[in-house]
């Protein structure tokens, strides 16, 4: 990366801010460095309008071959590192080569930018929206400046939304029918539903119910699974007998969920499971995973 | 050594429990003291965390249960107040629920619930469904136990009842009744759940600690009880069918019995009086080791209490026919319970016995009928061996008896006696013996013949040996005590018209004929003095016995008398036979008849020649005979006669001589009878004492030979005695040259130096003279005929 102006002393200072940046709405994302920042949040189809102002450091003159500033929208594999795959990239020519004397501020606007996917930091993958201004100098190098920013996408309450309602069972030693409300379930939703005891036969000490992040990435042969528990909740504790309804509540707001991502441009998907875990005495697990599928609604606060 | 580890194990698993209990609860207490919910929630799930364990018994549990319940407290006040913690109580109901363990989360959430519900900004129902819902999913016996006993500790104060601050607005008392109800059934359920919980060989800890836990389940049915708005119609129409729904299909004994005891012991008693049909219904479901007679006992001692209460409620009874329902419900339980032992059968009649004796005193037909129905059960059985049984039957027998204080109404009962023949010949003797006492003790009289027959059929294990049991291993004292009991209740036996009395005493000799030697002698006595009253009494009203065909007279009394004491004599009681001969007789002398008399006489004397062997009983039996016959007036000269030969002749044929002595002097009497008719044959006294004076002589001689000196004077003074008798009462024979005689010859034996001294004689004899000296002394006639005597 061309980032490694820590060893060099900049020749100027540059900076972008953002025309709404006092009333948009913020929200805290990892950088690549793990720490958290404050970053202003976009959906599809805004306007990303703002200022970049150059200023030369201590009245030395800054030339350049010219200044522009760019809208990437970016995939970044893990296993590939140092690999970007842009599916978005606008470009704004905001000078002619030159020189600077002094500070100097351009304008800038993309208006009604596609942003299809939403900012996504994973295991192995991470979807990312910046800002790059760049001002091209030849032999000097380049300055560059980022500016991230997260792009969420809500969408509306699906209009069909069966519930989840299934019987499994082991032959002649644990039968059960299990019932989740919805399929869908937006990311601050109650998953409601209960697990109905049709045959026991085993000694069960105790039952969970766990939220399961699958993410995967590359395709073909290159294909990373990667699989996260996010949430395990105990539903039940001691031996039910048959004919026994355990209900299940649970809020998923506490979690730090994202919708399901879908094959996002042909290079990772991040779907959720729920998974029902029943433990025995022996500590041997039974269970039955089930997708549900989450996404973002528009909140109305 | 396995126990005791167990123990000490336990106590170090309590122990570390308490001490992470506490040391959460310092942090709680800090978060709470700077109203921190985020670290409170933390730390109060973290506390309630140290209830997961598994490794405590109940009682240990409930230890560590009442430490976090303490916390608990804390916390809710600081939920109660949303100044300290910002945040709605509805959004708190929420985030109490994003706590990953159940146990913690269930236990905040009925803490913040109770808020809810205070807070009023959701309807009462609608929270306390949801936490009654929610804690399903503990289905671990113990933990679910104490997590619902706590949702029902704290909603209590927040039932919407009548006229309780939550009822109202779509809340009523019946959402409270369902509320507990179904609290009360998931409850039921945990409990009955744990028996199966661990290995078979723990059963009895197991069943032990499911008994500490049992007041947790019953509890419920206390608050339900307690709810105002159940009325006797929503507890007939709801409340009672779902517990008994609850309790039929938990399948379980130990919590059969301790809610079928519950509902009992909670609910209002003119709730079950109404409801009788309903509760009872249930009693043949139970499972068959369910102790049924004694939840059926405590119901219906319950409804005797409360019918003893005030009489007000007895219409109640009738109202409902309790006793017919109970009484199927018994039969129907005894049916359905195949295994129940008799005992339990016996038990539950007795219960039911002393309910209708409580509640329907006056319907005898009642008391027939439980033990018929008793009759039933033992009838095909054996004789009853089991002692617990015996006891019962004795308690079910003694009840109406201690009821009525009468037996003449138990005799009334045809199915009494039935049932005691199913009583093993001890306890029926027992029975007997409790019968006869009741009698003497309320002093009742049986007064017909058939009622006696009744009667002896009752004891009649004391009346005669019932076969197949052998005599040996009897108690001499027990049984003296039981033949005078038997003794005693003969004279219960009384009326007043004598042609009934004789009826009884025919009923009576019929049953004690039966008795055997050993018995007889017991029996025999009072029913003759029996019989001899009654014709004391016939005599008294004799110008009334005019009639031919009367059959009481006393020559009819007489010939039964005859043979009964007949029966006494081949027994044999010589002794005893020989007396009431003689008392027969002195009543058929007074009853002018001859013959009879004279008969007795014989029978006497025959008793006398051929049984009295013994020569003290024959001493003995001749002055008997000789006192009664000096007294007898009936006999003409020539039976007389016969008689008083008969009495001298055997008199002077006693063995040893002061016998024959004193019997022959006493025989003089029998020639001089002081009455105004009487015979006065002054020759043959002056025999009689003339003949033993010589015995006495022959007496004094015989020791003389034998010790070497003569023996006291004693019989010659008693002759003197005698000689003054008769001379006072102007015998001619007798005179005072006689006398001087005498008194001259027991001086002269006084001085002789043969004779042993003997103080009792010298004084007696000293006496005499005393007397004889007043005698001269008052003068008048007495004192001249005295005078020529010289001392």
């Amino acid at each position: 990366m061309n980032f490694i102006i820590g060893a060099f002393k900049p020749a100027c200072n540059v900076s972008i801010t953002f025309s709404d940046g006092k009333s948009r709405k913020q929200v805290s994302l990892k950088n690549e460095n793990g720490q958290t920042v404050t970053v202003p949040l976009f959906h599809n189809q805004e306007t990303i309008a703002g200022k970049i102002s150059v200023e030369p450091v201590s009245g030395k003159k800054v030339e350049h071959n010219g200044i522009k500033v760019e809208l990437l929208g970016q995939i970044e594999m893990y296993f590939d590192r140092g690999n970007f795959y842009d599916f978005t990239s606008l470009v704004r020519e905001l000078d002619v080569p030159g020189e600077i004397y002094e500070r100097k501020t351009y304008p800038f606007e993309f208006s009604s930018v596609e942003m299809p996917y939403e900012t996504y930091n994973g295991a192995n993958v991470r979807l990312r929206y910046v800002l790059k201004v760049t001002i091209s100098r030849g032999y000097a190098g380049s300055v560059v400046e980022h500016q991230d920013f997260v792009v969420r996408n809500y969408t509306p309450p699906p209009s069909i939304n069966n519930s989840i309602k299934m019987e499994v069972g082991i032959e002649d030693c644990l039968h059960i029918e299990f019932e989740y409300n919805k399929g869908k379930y937006h990311l601050k939703d109650v998953i409601v539903g209960k697990i109905y005891f049709l045959l026991v036969r085993i000694k069960l000490k105790n039952m969970d119910l766990e939220i399961r992040r699958r993410e995967s990435t590359g395709s073909g042969a290159n294909t990373h699974v990667e699989t996260e528990t996010l949430a395990k909740f105990e539903l039940m504790d001691g031996a039910p007998v048959r004919g026994e309804s355990i209900p299940i509540r649970l809020f998923l707001s506490p979690y730090e969920l994202t919708p399901t991502y879908r094959n996002i441009n042909n290079k990772f998907s991040v779907k959720y499971y729920l998974n029902l875990v029943l433990v025995d005495e022996e500590d041997r697990r039974y269970f039955k995973q089930q997708e549900i599928t989450m996404y973002r609604l528009q909140e109305t606060s | 050594m396995m126990i005791s580890n167990g123990i000490e194990d336990e106590e170090k698993w309590l122990a570390e429990g308490i001490a992470g209990i506490q040391h959460n609860a310092f942090y709680l207490h800090r978060a709470l003291d700077s109203n921190n919910l985020r670290e409170a929630l933390k730390y109060s799930a973290l506390l309630l965390s140290e209830l997961r364990t598994s490794r405590l018994s109940p009682h240990k549990y409930y230890e560590l249960y009442m430490r976090a319940f303490d916390e608990l407290r804390r916390l809710e006040m600081f939920f109660k107040d949303e100044n300290r913690h910002g945040c709605s109580v509805v959004d708190l109901y929420e985030l109490v629920q994003h706590a990953g363990n159940i146990l913690p989360r269930l236990y905040l959430l009925c803490t913040v619930g109770s808020v809810y519900i205070k807070s009023k900004e959701a309807p009462a129902k609608d929270v306390l469904k949801d936490l009654v819902e929610m804690c399903r999913g503990v289905q671990h016996p113990i933990r679910g136990l104490f997590l619902r006993s706590y949702l029902a500790q704290i909603s209590r104060d927040e039932l919407p009842d009548i006229a309780s601050e939550y009822e109202g607005e779509g809340d009523t008392f019946m959402d409270a009744v369902e509320f507990v109800l179904q609290n009360f059934a998931e409850m039921n359920k945990l409990w009955v759940r744990m028996q199966h919980q661990g290995p078979l060989r723990e059963r009895e800890k197991l069943d032990k600690e499911r008994n500490e836990l049992r007041d947790l389940v019953g509890k419920n049915l206390h608050v339900l009880s307690q709810i105002e708005g159940v009325d006797l119609e929503i507890y007939r129409d709801t409340v009672l069918p779902r517990v008994l729904e609850q309790v039929v299909n938990c399948k379980d004994e130990l919590a059969q019995y301790y809610l079928m005891d519950c509902i009992i012991q909670v609910f209002p008693d003119e709730y079950h009086l109404q409801t009788l049909e309903t509760l009872l219904g249930a009693c043949p479901q139970l499972q068959s080791a369910v102790d049924i007679k004694t939840v059926l006992s405590r119901l219906m001692e319950r409804l005797s209490n409360y019918a003893a209460s005030s009489p007000e409620v007895l219409p109640e009874f009738l109202q409902v026919e309790a006793f017919t329902k109970l009484s199927n419900a018994i039969g129907k339980v005894i049916e359905a319970q195949v295994d129940m032992p008799i005992v339990g059968a016996i038990t539950l009649y007795v219960s039911l016995l002393t309910f209708t004796l409580h509640v329907h005193p006056d319907r005898l037909d009642y008391v027939d009928q439980v033990l018929g129905a008793c009759v039933k059960k033992l009838s095909g059985k054996a004789k009853l061996e089991d002692s617990r049984v015996t006891k019962q039957v004795v308690a079910l027998l003694s009840a109406p008896l201690d009821k009525y204080n009468d037996i003449v109404t138990a005799l009334t009962l045809s199915n009494y006696p039935r049932v005691m023949d199913h009583l093993d010949a001890a306890t029926n003797k027992v029975m007997a013996m409790v019968i006869i006492q009741s009698i003497m003790k309320n002093n009742t009289c049986v007064s017909t013949s058939d009622k006696v027959e009744v009667l002896f059929e009752l004891i009649k294990g004391l009346i005669k040996d019932i076969e197949g049991t052998s005599t040996d291993e009897l108690d001499e004292e027990d049984f003296k005590e039981e033949q005078n009991s038997v003794a005693r209740l003969m004279h219960m036996l009384y009326n007043d018209d004598p042609e009934e009395m004789l009826k009884i005493i025919n009923t009576v000799w019929k049953h004690i004929m039966a008795g055997g030697p050993k018995r007889l002698p017991f029996t025999v006595p009072p029913l003759v003095f029996s019989a001899l009253k009654l014709v004391r009494r016939l005599q008294v009203q004799d110008g009334d016995v005019a009639g031919e065909e009367v059959p009481a007279t006393p020559k009819k009394i007489f010939q039964l008398l005859n043979q009964i004491i007949e029966a006494l004599s081949v027994v044999p009681s010589p002794e005893l036979a020989l007396r009431l001969y003689l008392q027969c007789a002195e009543a058929a002398n007074d009853c002018d008849l001859e013959p009879v008399a004279y008969e007795f006489f014989t029978q006497a004397f025959v008793l006398y020649e051929e049984e009295v062997a013994d020569s003290k009983a024959q001493v003995t039996a001749i002055h008997l005979i000789i006192g009664t016959l000096q007294r007898m007036n009936v006999f003409g000269i020539e039976n007389r006669d016969t008689l008083t030969h008969k009495a001298t002749g055997y008199s002077a044929k006693l063995l040893k001589k002061p016998d024959q002595c004193r019997a022959v002097y006493a025989c003089s009497h029998l020639f001089w009878v002081d009455d105004q008719d009487g015979t006065k044959d002054g020759e043959r006294v002056l025999l009689c004492l003339k003949r033993s004076l010589r015995i006495a002589n022959a007496a004094q001689q015989m020791v003389n030979v034998t010790r070497g000196s003569s023996g006291p004077v004693t019989l010659f003074v008693e002759i003197l005695n005698k000689y003054l008798y008769f001379f006072e009462k102007g015998s001619p024979q007798i005179t005072g040259a006689a006398i001087q005689g005498l008194i001259d010859l027991i001086k002269t034996e006084m001085q002789s130096d043969s004779t042993t001294s003997n103080p009792a004689s010298d004084a007696f004899f000293a006496s005499t003279l005393r007397y004889i000296r007043f005698q001269k002394q008052k003068g008048g006639a007495m004192g001249e005929k005295y005078d020529p005597i010289k001392l």
